[in-house]
Parts: structure tokens; sequence; C-alpha cells
């Protein structure tokens, strides 16, 4: 924690980010600031606009106006795909796997990306051989080796989420964006990524979008509260969650569900 | 990798009995008719390498393949060039007017993608009709098949025959192995989470944009073989038709799978020319329409799709037992 604390820098800030949908503000001059290193979450009721800031921040939707900054670089309207190659990789809300690949191919397509042959049409596909003992780590990593010859659609939906997880550290990402990782997983599933979460931290900022608050209180060193679409407070989970707008637009039930 | 090797020797096994079986075929059937359709199955699978594994749906391959043909019937009637050159010039043209197409339509998806496509391939068509050289309604005709690298006549059907099934092989080979590369891996991530992919780091647009170049330059180098086989070439290629046609054989014969297109256009050439022949000359669109209403009704795999199921389901516990 010290450690952290002396590392001031933030890896990721936006300014006055501002996203309208035909005269609705859906994200209102948000300002956030990601320190190097830490786990941030984003929480807020529904509809709070925490996934639109998730689509601003990867450039899958452009920004009425503000702008956002990525290790001082500003990376506003650039294009998606790019964003991923300087080392800021998304996950989606719903499972992003290739479905009628096998679970090796999934991570292996991650790995291929900075192979520079992925233009290559008259190449054998052998060549992404080589790729495979880093991928059979990364899955050993999620624990899914022994899944890795079956075809991604067979799995159940928590190793899904494992294997996303997996993929999206093949490409060593300095900073992840998770959007829901535990949403819709039954206890075990939960626990399971959670305790994956604190395992990739190292070395790297995750910015996490989580309804599920005991998992904010246990993974999260700090919180950004959203409501309608602006910024309502910002802290360390006792702080934010002793807040009364935040227990009054939000926590109000869930506080005690989560003390519990 | 068991799984890939075995897929690869079942590829290879098939691959070596066809070819057998094409290189004796002219014995038997009137090489004229093979060629014709070895011409439509290269078309479909280039149409194919779009469809089945990108998931790109062009409904104006008709300009890809009359190009090819125009070029390569234009280059041979006024410049004595060897059929090879033609051939490849004719495919270069496609090439080019794919990249053209390809640039103004990879940005759309879905219908989108199939309207652009085909409203620039009904641009091509009426340039087509109206451009002094292609002889509009009458077509481009007395296209010389010319002398194969210069001493090898293909004015004999038997010659031209075994020049058509190179040109095939090439194609086809050339399409199996972009399917199979590293290249095709992305082609097929693109296919199966598109939003993954880019959030992957692949800037999406320039892999589909690559495989329509192929796919185009696949689709000229058929017209272009098919103009020297029939020593024409005519609007019927550039026509909206012929887009659909393609699509009705690489769906019938199953698309996303290797030989499906080359299946597909078997079964509609043969129908075509059985039909045409006879006093069931004027039913035939309604006979083809039938036919694809039954598949897409009733086995929407295609024949080689729905085969493949039916092996998988009935033989996987064999198989399985074969690879452990």
């Amino acid at each position: 924690m010290a450690e952290r604390e002396m590392n001031n820098n933030y890896i990721l800030e936006t300014q006055n980010l501002t996203r309208e949908f035909r005269g609705f503000t859906a994200v209102d001059k948000v300002n956030l600031q990601i320190r190097n290193g830490d786990i941030h979450a984003l929480i807020g009721p529904n509809g709070a606009g925490k996934t639109t800031v998730f689509n601003l921040l990867t450039c899958y939707l452009p920004p009425s106006s503000g702008t956002i900054l990525f290790n001082g670089r500003d990376i506003t309207g650039i294009e998606s795909s790019a964003i991923a190659r300087q080392g800021l990789v998304r996950s989606f809300q719903i499972s992003a796997v290739f479905p009628n690949l096998t679970v090796l191919e999934n991570v292996r397509i991650a790995l291929q990306q900075r192979e520079g042959n992925s233009f290559h049409f008259w190449k054998s596909e052998r060549v992404l051989n080589r790729l495979n003992q880093r991928a059979e780590e990364l899955l050993d990593e999620v624990g899914l080796l022994s899944f890795a010859r079956v075809t991604t659609r067979d799995l159940s939906y928590g190793r899904k989420r494992a294997l996303e997880i997996a993929t999206t550290l093949a490409l060593e990402p300095q900073m992840m964006l998770l959007d829901e990782p535990t949403q819709g997983m039954g206890h075990e599933d939960v626990d399971r990524i959670a305790e994956l979460i604190l395992k990739v931290r190292k070395g790297r900022t995750i910015l996490m979008v989580e309804h599920n608050l005991h998992v904010v209180s246990k993974l999260a060193d700090r919180i950004t509260v959203l409501q309608r679409g602006a910024v309502l407070t910002e802290g360390d989970y006792a702080t934010v969650s002793a807040d009364p707008r935040v227990r009054e637009a939000y926590l109000g039930v869930s506080a005690e569900e989560a003390a519990a | 990798m068991a799984n890939l090797l075995q897929s690869d020797r079942s590829f290879y096994t098939t691959a070596g009995i066809l070819l057998v079986g094409a290189l004796l075929a002219p014995a038997l059937v009137y090489p004229v008719f093979l060629m014709k359709f070895l011409c439509f199955a290269l078309f479909a699978c280039a149409f194919n390498l779009m469809l089945g594994f990108v998931g790109m749906l062009s409904f104006g391959h008709a300009a890809f393949l009359a190009t090819g043909g125009y070029v390569t019937g234009y280059l041979m009637t006024n410049f004595g060039l060897t059929p090879e050159i033609g051939v490849v010039l004719g495919m270069l043209a496609s090439a080019l007017l794919g990249w053209g197409f390809g640039a103004l339509s990879v940005k759309r998806e879905g219908i989108y993608f199939a309207m652009v496509t085909l409203a620039l391939a009904q641009l091509v068509f009426f340039f087509y009709l109206q451009a002094p050289f292609t002889g509009g309604e009458n077509g481009m005709q007395g296209i010389p098949r010319g002398q194969l690298f210069g001493f090898i006549n293909l004015g004999d059907n038997l010659n031209m025959y075994y020049f058509v099934l190179a040109i095939f092989v090439i194609g086809f080979a050339l399409i199996h192995r972009t399917v199979h590369s590293p290249f095709g891996q992305v082609l097929k991530a693109i296919r199966e989470n598109e939003a993954r992919a880019t959030s992957l780091g692949y800037d999406v647009r320039r892999y589909k944009l690559m495989a329509f170049v192929i796919s185009a330059a696949i689709a000229g180098l058929a017209g272009a073989t098919k103009a020297l086989v029939f020593e024409l070439e005519s609007l019927t290629d550039a026509h909206w038709h012929m887009s659909g046609e393609v699509v009705l054989m690489t769906l019938l014969g199953g698309m996303g799978t290797i030989w499906g297109p080359v299946v597909g256009a078997a079964i509609v050439i043969a129908i075509a020319t059985i039909f045409s022949g006879g006093e069931m000359g004027n039913y035939i669109h309604i006979i083809m329409g039938a036919i694809f209403v039954v598949c897409v009704l009733a086995f929407r795999r295609g024949v080689v799709g729905e085969f493949r199921h039916f092996m998988q389901r009935n033989f996987q516990a064999a198989l399985s037992t074969e690879r452990t």
C-alpha cells in the first residue's frame, strides 16, 4: 500500500468527459484519475453511465467533449484497436470469447497480435504452434489448462470469463478494463474470479465496473461512485460507504448486505 | 493438435482422390462441361472465403467474375498475349476492383454491406453495358484461347481442360491456405466476435479489406478462365443474377466448409445443363428457386455441412477413441 501511495502517477485520466445521446447526457463532465497499480472500481446505480464511460475510454464511442489521457498521452478519438495495442485492453459485460475456436486458440489469437504475421495468408497456421507453450502457461494461470483442446462453446459461464481474462493477459496490458467481471455468476465462480483478479493485478492497473459490493470491498483500492452520469464521490471503501449521499443514492439497502 | 492433424489428413485424402478423378474425368464427360463446372466452383470458393470464413455477404461478386473475363478477353484479343499472362492480368484487374469495392464497403456490416456491394456491382454492370470494348448486349466474341507458354495449343479442348484444372487447383489451394494461415485465424476470430477481435488490437477493417481483395482476385481468375473456355464474355456474368447464383451455390453446398462451394457448383451446373436441353428449360428458374427454398428450410448447413454434422454426431465416439 505504501509503495502505491508513493507512486503518484496517474495512468489514466479524463478531463470533463461528456457524452450526449440526442439531448440526454449519459456522461456529464466526468473527471477520473486512475493511479498506476490500483484496482479502481466504478460503481453506481443502474443507468449511472458506467458502461458508457467504459465505451468512451476504449473509444468504442466518441465523446461529445472532453479528453482522455493514457500515460499522459491524448488518446481521445483514436481507433479502438490502436488503444489495445498501446496496452489498454477491455473486457465486455457479456463474455467475449470466440465460441467455435478451441480454448487454446482463443488465447493464441491474442498472442498472435504481436507476432506481426497476422496478414500472412500464404503461411501455414502451423507457424502459430510456437505460441502454444505461452498460451498453455496463461491457461494454467487461470486454471484452464486441462480444457485447452475443448471447443470454447462447451465451457461453463464462469470458465468462459476466466478464459477471457487469460486472453486479455496474453496482450500483457498495462491496464485492464473489466466490465462486470462477476455478473451472472454463482458464489463459487464469483470467489474464483475475485481471486484471479487479485492474482493478475501484479504489475498492472485495473479499472472495473462491478455491482457486487462484496467483491468491490475485497478488491478495490479506490472507488468512484457515478450517479446520473456525474461523479458523486470518490475514495476508498470505508469513505465511500460512510458517505450519506452514497447510501441514499445507491447503497441504502446493499450496505447492510455487503457488511453481512 | 491430434484433431488438427486428423482433419488435415482427411482433407488431403479427399483432395487426392478428387484430383485423380478430375484427371481421368475427360474420358467420361464432355470437357467443356467440366471446365464450366471448374470455373463456377472456383468462383463459389472465392465467394465462400468471405461469406463462410469472415461472415461478409457480398452481393456484388458478379462484377469480379465479369471484370476478369472482360480484361482478359480484351487483352487476348488485342495484344496476342499468351493465355497464362492474360489470365493473371484479368485476375489483377479484379483484385484492384475488389480493393476499390472493399475500401468503400467494409465499414458497413450485414445487410448494409450487401447493399453497398450490390450497388457498386450495378455500377460496374452499366459501365460494361455502355463501354465500347465489351460489345454491349452482343458480348465480347471470338476471344482467342491462344498458345499456353507460346507452344501448347489450347484450341484443343483436352489441353484446355488440363489448363483449367491447373488453374482451379492453384486457386483452390490458395483459398485453403488462406483459411489455414495466421491471417485465416484472425478472419475466424472476426467472424466469431468482431468487437472482441478489435479489443485485442486487431484493426478489423484492414483484415476484411484484405479478405475482400483475395476473394475478388480469385473470382476474377475464375471469370478470366471462363472467358477463354467459351471464347466469349457477356453481360450475363456482370448481371446481379450471377451474384445471386453464387450465393445459391455456396449455401446449397455448405458455407464455411472448404468443399461446400465445389459441391454446390456441381449441383447447380448439373441441373442447369440437364434441364436447359429439354422442354423443362423454361422452368429452370422455378426449379432452382424450389431447391433453394428446400435447402434454406430443411438443411441449412448445406450438403457438405449436413454430411459433416451427420458424421460428427454418429461417429464422434469412434473418432475420439481414435484420437487418444
